[in-house]
């Protein structure tokens, strides 16, 4: 798969990027000599484990630190120690279903929120690219501009997405204007509580739908047409082909869409802060936006605080990110 | 052959010297935030000293307010940062601020002329001299006196309450199909003027803060009363959470509130935006049942402790402390001056417009009711954790998420939680 | 293609589906609601500030009409109106200023009588037009290059050594055996599970001790060693076979020629899925990059973007003009590069 359409820019980078590699090849040689295969080994495997030691594990390390530390500090040797005390304050709740009784109620109020939108933004992004999948994999032409339809808003950044959202929704946009045409009162779509959780959940399947269109199309197309055929010459309605047929056959894609899609809704931030800021209120404050609020940008910042959340976080990403590995390994197998 | 290559290289090690000639002079890097002109006016004055100082180059890092707030606190505390900031959370943030006293060619003439004003910048019982204010702000209110006529609604007068104001705004905007009555910025620093004026007090006998008590109740109370009536304009404070600043200043230049509670750095921005598209007045803080006060305080151009150019950080500061550059950069910016020898009333603001004079010495008057309460909050150490609760809560009140008596027991408790 | 059979195409049926009608409407439905946003934003951002606070708003740009005129000694540029008079005459006059719901005229020809009147009474008179003024502007006061500049070193420098090291750990992974291989493969997946947003707070001191603070360097070295490149390229390795590794150990050829000159080129096309991953990722991100750049010059495209939103509040015309600029690049990726990012993920099945 060539990326560059022109042969020759492609010659023209090889020429000095090849030299390089013969020229590296000669110190490398003599290393290889010197500390054998293991050598080798450990060369390669080097650059890519010291930048994940560097800027994850070290991280992590620390953030484990700051969690059991106090203090508005941010160097380790200022902290002092203070047990489990940031935990026993995020984790202090009278009912833990109602934030308002809770000590750290900004935690618990991003806690349900994000469970409330991963719900609902997961399941109406899958039905949508599942609907969508089936419809491209029908007998229809030009099947390679529809998936870019679809895949367009995937390419934009955050930032953009909720920019074009934030002029659209607001109170002389455009969506106003269609309910205006229709004789209907203005809503405030993004300064009412309940509209703009609804307008998060939105804007965020517009933007990641065409992710998982490709991949269910991908799973449905491996699926093998005679199937379908032989089902159609039994007098097979095309409703029960779906159930008997296609899902069975799509359900190891389909579940590793929705896992990928619950681990990245779970870390939901950047259109819909840009989008909302988190408002109206707290109604789109998720977890992302509280660890980025309590650990920097707040007034009332505690670094602590926002270490122990996120590796609360943490916690729930590597059960998912597991079931997806699991998910995964018995797809394959299928 | 060999001659040529000696040739290029002596070349070329003659043009980078000459071009990084530069590289010789000291670095001082100043992150500077503008509610109107001052970003010009602080490059061609820094331009100025440039010129009769080659050895030491200033760069001026215009940012926005929100990097100020939000990003700035964050680069100090790892020890990093710019070598002078013009910050607003002055008192907090003061243990980052460096004592430029040893530095400073005439440490007397700053205690002179900014020596009132120095502890709203240095720890509690400390001698430092760590910078000046850019500007004294007073909170207080602009009004369209436009829209007032067109409705045919007389202006409220000097000793008007804050029901008298949102009623009688109220009034226009129904008229003039506005969007609201009033609108004010999202911080609490904005509304502790008001509270003050219901009899609000922030701080306890020992220094540490008192509870939420009845005067800032009563205030908090009546502009959320307001805001669920669709007087006040709620989409600024309700389009953040937590304690992020939002100003409000476009919805009064547009004439889409009659009246906008803010301060008076806001003139030079509204002189320039409004233009003469409509008549404006500065009004004052209305009054509450204790008083009519709004809040001092103002920006302040500090040295950070973690510079590691020091002393070209105190010629810089000296320069722009001196009194005619204080003054010429007062003049230019519409701003009143913090210096002690300077009044505003001596100065020849830069503005032909008859409306900035009346609003500058507007809020010069209005500075003489500043209730004590209020006096004492720009040099206090918690002010800033009270705002943060103020704003965060009462945005949450606004949007519905929290009763009232809710939003001020979790007011209470996360100031409580800074005061460790 | 034939745009009318393209259309009528249905379900090789002679009457029509119900399953026809909906796939209709669906498609129909998504082509409006994916690609109309961008073409409302392209349309808005040529509009005029004055145009844009219009509510009906209307579809198409346009640019009002002027005329010059001495008002009290000083000439300006008036919008032109269509007003109806009180007196029942329309005439046609040039606007003054507009506050509230009253407007203040004044005839050209004639410009010292003014005339008030409820905005409802006029109607502007112009023609189709582009406010480019909306993009100069903000071109030349907001360091647009800059960002780019910024956003271009990022995507690039990442991209490639995210290329690099990756295929050599993918590498190491699949081609050789030794201890503690699965320990180095555990490690692996476990760095998948922890997310930058999880780690943002001690990253930042990392970072600065090591002096990347407000450096684009401090953006693009945490971001490269993607663990989905590893296990990517790790997968695509395992199926070269191992007997041409083998041969060419026996032509004498070293561990790097061997992973330079056979395993590297085969893994081709899962390089190529994975650049284009590393690009549309780097230009993306937004979380890391805010945090880290505090110096304007420095931001990226969409640090700067959301910034410069930020600042203006609500001057929509720039703010919409310079959201169009920050899209175009991405638009010119997609409509030439698309074909490959779609086969390519959907050839890979996983993120």
């Amino acid at each position: 798969m060539a990326l560059f359409k022109n042969f020759s820019i492609g010659a023209a980078l090889a020429v000095p990027i090849s030299y390089l590699a013969n020229a590296v090849d000669v110190p490398l040689r003599w290393w290889q000599r010197v500390a054998g295969q293991g050598g080798m080994i450990s060369f390669f495997l080097i650059p890519n484990m010291l930048i994940f030691a560097m800027f994850v594990i070290v991280p992590l390390a620390i953030n484990i630190v700051y969690s059991v530390t106090g203090g508005t500090e941010l160097f380790l040797t200022e902290r002092s120690y203070v047990g489990t005390e940031h935990f026993d304050r995020l984790l202090d709740c009278s009912e833990y279903t109602d934030p308002n009784s809770c000590r750290e109620d900004l935690f618990w109020i991003a806690i349900w929120n994000t469970v409330k939108f991963v719900f609902t933004q997961v399941s109406i992004m899958v039905l949508i690219a599942m609907i969508t999948a089936l419809i491209l994999n029908g007998k229809i032409r030009a099947r390679g501009f529809w998936r870019a339809v679809f895949f367009f808003p995937v390419l934009l950044s955050p930032v953009v997405v909720g920019l074009i959202w934030q002029w659209m929704l607001q109170r002389q946009g455009v969506f106003n204007f269609f309910l205006f045409q229709f004789d209907m009162e203005s809503i405030n779509w993004l300064t009412e509580r309940s509209w703009a959780f609804g307008a998060a959940v939105g804007v965020s399947v517009w933007a990641h739908v065409g992710f998982y269109v490709l991949i269910l199309l991908a799973g449905l197309q491996a699926i093998p047409k005679d199937l379908y055929e032989a089902a159609e010459m039994d007098g097979t309605k095309p409703g029960r082909a779906f159930w008997r047929i296609t899902l069975p056959l799509l359900w190891p894609n389909l579940l590793v869409v929705i896992v990928l899609a619950l681990i990245r809704a779970v870390q939901i931030f950047d259109e819909v802060y840009v989008l909302t800021g988190g408002g109206p209120g707290t109604s789109n404050l998720y977890l992302t936006q509280y660890i980025y609020e309590v650990g920097f940008a707040s007034i009332l910042r505690n670094p602590g605080v926002a270490s122990a959340a996120s590796l609360i976080m943490a916690l729930v990403l590597v059960v998912l990110t597991l079931a997806q590995l699991g998910l995964t390994r018995w797809r394959d197998k299928q | 052959m060999k001659n040529k290559i000696r040739q290029n290289i002596l070349a070329a090690v003659i043009s980078t010297t000459m071009l990084s000639g530069g590289a010789f002079a000291e670095d001082v890097r100043m992150m500077w935030y503008s509610d109107g002109v001052e970003g010009e006016v602080m490059s061609d004055l820094l331009d100025r000293f440039m010129k009769k100082n080659p050895d030491i180059n200033v760069i001026l890092d215009n940012v926005a307010y929100q990097v100020i707030q939000e990003q700035l606190p964050i680069a100090l505390e790892a020890g990093n940062g710019p070598d002078i900031a013009r910050v607003t959370n002055i008192k907090a943030q003061a243990k980052h601020w460096l004592d430029l006293t040893p530095h400073l060619s005439n440490a007397e003439y700053w205690r002179k002329s900014f020596g009132d004003k120095a502890d709203w910048m240095r720890p509690d019982g400390s001698n430092a001299i760590t910078g000046f204010m850019t500007q004294l702000t007073l909170t207080g209110g602009y009004a369209n006196k436009t829209l007032f006529e067109q409705a045919n609604v007389p202006l409220p007068g000097a000793k008007a309450t804050w029901d008298e104001w949102v009623d009688a705004s109220a009034k226009v905007a129904a008229n003039q199909q506005l969007v609201a009555a009033f609108a004010v910025d999202r911080s609490g620093h904005r509304i502790s003027g008001p509270n003050v004026s219901f009899g609000a007090n922030y701080i306890a006998a020992d220094g540490k803060p008192n509870s939420v008590d009845e005067g800032t109740k009563a205030f908090v109370k009546k502009l959320v009363d307001w805001t669920n009536e669709g007087k006040h304009y709620r989409d600024v404070w309700v389009s953040a959470a937590g304690s992020s600043y939002r100003s409000a200043a476009e919805e009064f230049i547009n004439a889409q509130v009659p009246f906008y509670y803010s301060g008076s750095w806001q003139i030079s921005n509204l002189a320039t935006k409004i233009g003469d598209d409509f008549d404006w007045v500065a009004t004052g803080s209305p009054c509450g049942t204790a008083a009519c006060s709004g809040l001092a305080g103002g920006a302040a151009l500090v040295a950070i402790k973690y510079t590691k150019h020091p002393k070209a950080v105190a010629r810089v500061m000296d320069y722009l402390a001196s009194a005619e550059v204080v003054k010429e950069f007062s003049e230019r910016t519409l701003f009143i001056p913090a210096h002690t020898g300077l009044s505003g009333r001596d100065l020849n603001f830069d503005t032909k417009s008859e409306q900035v004079k009346a609003a500058l010495s507007g809020f010069m008057d209005a500075s003489a009711n500043v209730a004590p309460n209020a006096l004492a909050l720009p040099a206090w150490k918690y002010a800033s954790a009270y705002y943060g609760a103020l704003a965060t809560r009462t945005s949450q009140a606004m949007a519905g998420e929290l009763t009232l008596d809710q939003a001020f027991s979790r007011m209470d408790s996360d100031i409580a939680e800074k005061v460790k | 293609m034939n745009i009318a059979s393209f259309l009528t195409a249905r379900r090789g049926k002679s009457r029509w589906d119900w399953t026809d009608y909906f796939t209709f409407s669906w498609l129909g439905f998504g082509l409006i609601i994916m690609f109309g946003p961008a073409v409302w934003l392209t349309l808005s951002s040529f509009k005029s500030p004055a145009q844009l606070s219009e509510f009906p708003p209307t579809v198409l740009p346009y640019v009002a009409q002027t005329v010059e005129v001495e008002v009290r000694g000083q000439k300006k540029q008036l919008p032109l109106y269509e007003v109806k008079l009180d007196t029942g005459e329309t005439k046609v006059l040039a606007e003054l200023r507009r506050i509230g719901i009253i407007s203040k005229l004044v005839d050209p020809a004639d410009p010292e009588t003014t005339y008030k009147v409820n905005i409802k009474q006029r109607t502007p008179v112009r023609e189709i037009g582009l406010a480019t003024e909306n993009y100069t502007k903000p071109l030349k006061d907001f360091n647009f290059g800059q960002f780019l500049y910024n956003s271009v070193f990022v995507t690039v420098f990442a991209t490639l050594i995210t290329l690099v090291t990756n295929s050599m750990a993918a590498f190491a992974l699949s081609k050789y055996q030794f201890r503690g291989r699965n320990g180095v493969l555990l490690v692996v997946i476990g760095t998948l599970m922890i997310p930058i947003s999880v780690i943002i707070v001690p990253l930042y001191s990392v970072i600065s001790s090591v002096g990347l603070l407000n450096s684009l360097w401090g953006v693009i070295l945490p971001t490269v060693a993607t663990p989905t490149g590893v296990f990517l390229l790790r997968q695509y390795m395992l199926t070269i076979p191992d007997e041409l590794l083998e041969a060419a150990r026996m032509d004498d050829a070293s561990e790097w020629q061997i992973y330079w000159r056979i395993v590297l080129p085969l893994t081709a096309p899962a390089l190529a899925v994975l650049a284009i991953f590393s690009v549309v990722w780097r230009w993306n991100d937004f979380l890391w990059p805010l945090i880290v750049l505090g110096r304007k010059e420095l931001f990226t495209l969409q640090v700067g973007l959301n910034t410069f939103a930020g600042e203006l509040n609500v001057q929509w015309h720039f703010i919409l003009a310079m959201t169009v600029a920050s899209m175009i690049p991405v638009v010119i990726v997609f409509v030439f590069l698309q074909r490959y990012i779609t086969t390519g993920i959907a050839g890979s099945g996983v993120k």
